[in-house]
């Protein structure tokens, strides 16, 4: 199958400090694939760069043969690649619900003009329901009323999925999405995610968590320093040597 | 129901309201009625998080452009007004390019160095500006009827419902702004504008948005001031009246629609009613001051809070 990403030769540099050094993969389409590296190996850089959040410093990204980088991050959000945050990064003040219908913005285009004559009635309830589909997807439904920055941890993880799920997109890149969950709600979520891809959403996925990474994933790319390290199956990378060596020579915690 | 029963009884109270006041009196409600619109148009300025501190000076462009709409074109009066909100809007839209390049103090300091220099052009230039004496004899509003009643508009009362109502309709359109998807968006753009470009939000096309809006409704506000004080000179909107603005919407709160507006008619009342019967009109600043200081101290989240404790939390959008 043709990639839907391709990452050729990414460098982001900040200062005197290159975090991704000549960077390149590619991502099959319709697959969970796992990007792993020691803490510190450029894995949210390199989401960044891809997202549109940062300009990279060098090389090129890909979008379905279309080159991405350099373009604004709401752009790529437009061509269909939508990231969440490592950080739980929610609209804190507003509701759950709210949350998810700004994720519905690129489907349903507010109108000023029919805001203000009240002509977008049936849009604003398709995207309600929109909405409400996705945070049912992600088994949020019992809470939209609440406020988003009142949820517990791993029902904000799960919220930043909603509000990408609720974009429509056909990639999503998702940074620790495991982070705060108890061991109970991450295989709950492993499973919403084969679902998702089963339903033709592409997931590129950082996470620290190796189980999850090694149950979920089609394919791993490893980096360290900045660079690739290992690229193949889980089976492949867990037995790689420079991965092992990557994990256990520096730090032993992996992230 | 009890919305309808509430709304009409308060539409009944602000049409008798004049009957009860004096001449003078009459003449401030006209000047708070048109800073309700100010100092609303505001809050929806806010809503995307940046403040400016040329608001004010914004309004002012309204106010020039109608008054020279009708000196130098005699265009009727309410078409030069509606224009004049536009003049606003379309400079305010020229002066988001260089603006929005900044968040936060910066934009703060810049949207104030932007609306110096528009105040400097007035002063500078004294056709078609005036200079520092700014416009005389500004058109006011013709008088016309509509049957039940004859607007007279040497009669304060007169232009206090003419103003009203078009500061009414404003009204509405900007809450239905708030309470709809775009609001929502504003909201967005607000509290995480990470997030927000994430979803595919253009971010300061947002931003641009609330601020080309807010100025056109300031830009009317201005208009509105102009054709009935019949003067204007490029002190009339001056950062003094920008700290009004600012203190009227820190004293409401801005987290809810009526907050700046709740904010506005109280400092109003205690400025005109008690300052001026006590004596104290020329300590205005200086209490003006006092009050914001003392409202950040007690009452961090403004009046707004007291009446949504009072009331009870209601919250929906989108
Ligand atoms: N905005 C930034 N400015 C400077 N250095 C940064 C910035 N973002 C990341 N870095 C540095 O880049 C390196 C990679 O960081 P990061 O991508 O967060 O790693 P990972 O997500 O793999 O743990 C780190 O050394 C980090 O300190
Ligand atoms: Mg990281």
């Amino acid at each position: 199958m043709s990639p839907i990403l391709e990452v050729d030769g990414l460098t982001m540099r900040f200062g005197g400090l290159t975090a991704v050094d000549g960077l390149s993969f590619s991502v099959a389409e319709g697959v969970i694939h796992g990007l792993i590296g020691p803490n510190g190996a450029g894995k949210t850089t390199t989401f960044n760069a891809i997202s549109g959040f940062y300009r990279p410093s060098g090389g090129e990204i890909r979008l379905r043969g279309q080159v991405i980088s350099g373009q604004p991050m709401h752009e790529v959000a437009r061509r269909g690649l939508v990231r969440t945050f490592q950080h739980s990064t929610l609209f804190a003040e507003l509701t759950v619900l709210e949350n998810a219908v700004v994720g519905t913005h690129m489907v349903h285009r507010p109108n000023l003009l029919a805001a203000v004559t009240g002509s977008d009635r049936a849009a604003r309830a398709e995207a309600r329901e929109r909405a409400r589909a996705a945070l049912d997807f992600f088994g949020l439904a019992g809470q939209e009323n609440e406020r988003a920055g009142d949820l517990a941890h791993g029902h904000q993880r799960a919220l930043g999925m909603a509000v990408a799920y609720a974009a429509g997109p056909q990639i999503v890149l998702l940074d620790e999405p495991f982070t705060g969950m108890n061991p109970e709600e991450t295989r709950a979520m492993m499973v919403l995610m084969e679902k998702l891809r089963d339903s033709g959403v592409t997931i590129l996925i950082v996470e620290h968590d190796m189980h999850a990474i090694m149950g979920l994933c089609e394919r791993i790319t490893c980096m360290s320093f900045g660079k690739l390290l290992a690229e193949g199956a889980p089976r492949e990378i867990r037995e790689h040597p420079d991965v092992i060596e990557a994990y256990l020579g520096g730090t032993h915690h992996a992230a | 129901m009890l919305r309808a029963v509430i709304g009409i009884a308060l539409a009944a109270a602000l049409v008798a309201l004049p009957h009860g006041l004096s001449f003078s009196q009459q003449e401030i409600l006209v000047f708070l009625t048109i800073n309700v619109l100010l100092v609303a148009s505001y809050r929806l300025l806010t809503l995307t998080g940046e403040w400016s501190l040329g608001h004010v000076v914004i309004m002012g462009v309204g106010a020039y452009a109608s008054a020279l709409f009708t000196k130098q074109l005699g265009l009727f009066v309410p078409l030069s007004m509606l224009l004049g909100a536009l003049t606003a809007a379309a400079v305010a839209w020229a002066l988001s390019f260089p603006l929005f390049r900044m968040k936060g103090f910066y934009f703060l300091i810049g949207s104030f160095a932007a609306g110096e220099i528009i105040r400097l052009l007035w002063k500078r230039f004294r056709d078609p500006f005036g200079g520092p004496k700014g416009l005389k004899g500004i058109d006011p509003m013709p008088d016309f009827s509509i049957g039940f009643y004859d607007f007279d508009f040497f009669e304060p009362v007169s232009y206090y419902y003419f103003a009203g109502t078009v500061v009414a309709v404003c009204l509405w359109i900007m809450w239905r702004i708030e309470h709809s998807p775009v609001g929502l968006t504003f909201h967005a753009v607000h509290w995480q504008d990470k997030l927000a470009q994430a979803s595919g939000i253009d971010v300061r096309a947002y931003r641009t948005r609330a601020f080309v809006i807010a100025s056109g409704f300031a830009g009317l506000a201005g208009a509105l001031l102009a054709h009935y004080i019949g003067t204007i000179n490029p002190n009339s909107f001056d950062v003094e009246v920008m700290v009004f603005v600012l203190t009227w919407a820190i004293v409401g709160g801005t987290a809810t629609f009526y907050g700046p507006i709740l904010g506005c008619v109280m400092l109003t009342v205690l400025n005109e009613i008690v300052l001026r019967e006590l004596g104290f009109e020329q300590m205005r600043p200086l209490i003006y001051g006092a009050v914001m200081i003392l409202s950040i101290l007690f009452l961090p989240k403004g009046l707004e809070s007291v009446v949504e404790r009072l009331v009870g939390p209601r919250r929906a959008r989108a």
